[in-house]
């Protein structure tokens, strides 16, 4: 969005509550790679140049490549800067800071749609001898006790760590919910790189029947593993991990209770899975590529066991830690304009948000499919500065109209 | 795709459903459903249910008709076998939901069905409910349900059917989590 209002000249503050890649600094794990491949992460007028187009980036890669962009593009950053109240006063925005304070006649709310980690509200039930982690402060196997571990999500976080602590030698059980399996590898190629060029990414908010839908499915079970094979729950069963239905409830002597929903949710996502590569399968047919394609194939259905367990006994020990890798909800404790809906989610259409020169970037299919991911975010701050430039342009006529003066200084006005 | 003019014709007003929803989701205190049915011992294990009022859309609903419920054990059990035991009304309960659902699902993604049965089996150990074994637990073992469908449509189509009605069914979700139970006497 930087670089779209830069080109724009249209005057601008990015503030940073850290430094640049804060959240890829401070809330991932140390083993996580991107899980999309080098070459997709596009952002307007910077790409990928490394010999390793097909490689997933390490933290430490993801980070050098965001500070890298902001150096580039000269992008005025205020670091250090935590936003303490976004709010309108009738003539402009009021953004306080705890460096100080802004006026601006526009706000892009940037935030990002994860900032704090879900956990339901049962967990006040468990046992004072398990320990309780999250997908966003857990860091590595080491950080944990020995013994058995409850990780509960299964899509991409909840996947890839069960497995590393699976792999640390520790018995993992995953409590599996709603989910979409995906292949990492699918013909020859990056599912990634299907889904690219068969615009399944790119498909639009006002195309789908169901925004709402769309924005609330889980994300693909994906994970950026350097030999690029596929971590499902067939992977992890291979390695031992013990899958159990979605964590229903603890009850209050301390017994966890699974749901009886676990061949369904797979069995779901498994036709899901499947719906994804029929798609992708005609439009390689109706696009030439089949003759050099790898011919299409299917993975064998998510393997359950014939009777998983409904219960277990948290005070008997076997599980010494929980890994919440339960989803993130968007932290707005800040924003103080009156755009929330009845789930506390900010009311917007394709990033407009339903408050004059307020705009949204960064959440789950805003625009489009591929909104959440790194390679989306430069399509969606073309559309919304495109936007932002016509409401200052609008509102500059009319002020002129008006002869009046709004009088303070804004941040985002040429 | 309910604007699609289709033939498929399920039976389920898939419209009629969608601007329910559009319109609980403006008002979602609408949405707020109290469902009832009463019941009184007979004889011996022998009861007898009624169902008819319920309270939605924020007033109180009237059927059209009362509808009534037998239950009772059978003769293995030393009872009268004048109706189906409560367990299998939770069958009947289960099937039912899924099959409404299948038909729901089926019409609004322009499937047409021609027959759906299903069989449904619960097994149970009965050495929990009659005290025997105290490991054993009194309610089913598991569930088993197996589908017949006969549709204008693929297999995945049909399983996807059956996958979303699991999804959305309400007697599903009761029988698969737990759900909080007070009894109280008056």
């Amino acid at each position: 969005m930087s670089r779209c209002l830069t080109e724009r000249s249209i005057d601008h503050v990015v503030l940073e509550r850290g430094d640049v890649a804060h959240t890829w600094r401070t809330e991932r794990w140390d083993s996580l790679r991107l899980l999309t491949p080098n070459w997709q992460s596009r952002l307007p007028g910077f790409g990928y140049t490394g010999d390793d187009p097909d490689g997933y980036r390490t933290m430490p890669e993801v980070i050098d490549f965001f500070a890298c962009y902001a150096k580039t593009i000269s992008a005025p950053v205020q670091t250090r800067t935590t936003v303490t109240s976004v709010r309108h006063d009738g003539e402009g925005f009021l953004i306080r800071t705890d460096a100080g304070e802004w006026r601006c006649r526009t706000v892009v709310l940037a935030s990002g749609a994860c900032n704090v980690a879900c956990v339901p509200a049962f967990v006040n039930r468990l046992p004072n001898s398990i320990a309780n982690i999250t997908a966003q402060n857990y860091r590595n196997p080491g950080q944990l006790a020995e013994g058995g571990v409850l990780v509960v999500g299964a899509s991409a976080s909840g996947t890839q760590i069960a497995y590393e602590i699976q792999r640390s030698g520790r018995q993992v059980i995953l409590s599996v919910g709603e989910h979409i399996r995906a292949p990492r590898m699918y013909r020859g190629k990056d599912l990634e790189w299907w889904m690219d060029v068969a615009g399944i990414l790119d498909q639009r908010f006002d195309e789908v029947d169901d925004i709402r839908r769309a924005r609330s499915v889980p994300s693909l079970q994906l994970a950026g593993t350097p030999d690029r094979s596929t971590l499902d729950l067939n992977a992890l069963t291979a390695i031992g991990v013990k899958l159990v239905g979605r964590l229903a409830g603890v009850t209050d002597d301390g017994k966890a209770q699974f749901a009886g929903s676990l061949r369904n949710m797979c069995a779901l996502s498994d036709l899901k899975m499947g719906r994804l590569l029929d798609f992708i399968d005609e439009w390689a047919t109706n696009n030439g590529f089949d003759h050099t394609a790898v011919p299409p194939e299917r993975l064998p259905p998510t393997r359950v066991e014939g009777a998983p367990p409904l219960a277990m006994d948290f005070t008997r020990g076997e599980i010494k830690t929980i890994v919440w890798a339960t989803g993130y909800r968007p932290d707005y404790s800040w924003l103080e304009l009156p755009v929330f809906d009845r789930k506390g989610m900010v009311r917007h259409l394709g990033g407009v948000v339903d408050f004059p020169g307020a705009y949204l970037m960064g959440a789950p299919f805003l625009r489009r499919r591929k909104s959440a991911l790194i390679d989306g975010a430069g399509n969606d701050a073309r559309d919304l500065s495109n936007h932002l430039a016509l409401a200052l342009a609008d509102a500059r006529s009319w002020r002129m109209k008006q002869k009046s003066d709004l009088g303070p200084v804004s941040a985002s006005d040429p | 795709m309910s604007d699609v003019i289709s033939s498929v014709n399920n039976g389920v007003n898939v419209d009629a459903l969608i601007a329910a929803r559009e319109a609980l989701t403006k008002a979602p205190e609408a949405a707020q459903f109290k469902w009832r049915a009463a019941c009184e011992w007979k004889n011996g294990t022998h009861s007898h249910s009624t169902v008819e009022g319920f309270y939605g859309l924020g007033e109180e609903q009237r059927r059209k008709s009362t509808f009534t419920f037998n239950a009772d054990h059978p003769e293995v059990f030393a009872s009268e076998d004048k109706g189906a035991t409560p367990v299998e009304f939770v069958l009947v309960g289960l099937a039912s939901c899924l099959t409404a659902g299948i038909a729901a699902v089926a019409q609004h993604r322009n499937i047409q069905l021609r027959s759906v049965k299903a069989t449904i089996e619960g097994d149970m150990d009965i050495q929990g409910i009659l005290g025997i074994d105290s490991d054993v637990r009194n309610g089913f073992d598991g569930i088993k349900v197996t589908y017949e469908i006969d549709a204008d449509a693929k297999r995945e189509d049909i399983e996807a059917l059956v996958a979303q009605s699991q999804k959305r069914s309400a007697v599903y979700d009761i029988v698969t989590n737990p759900t909080n139970v007070t009894v109280e006497v008056k």
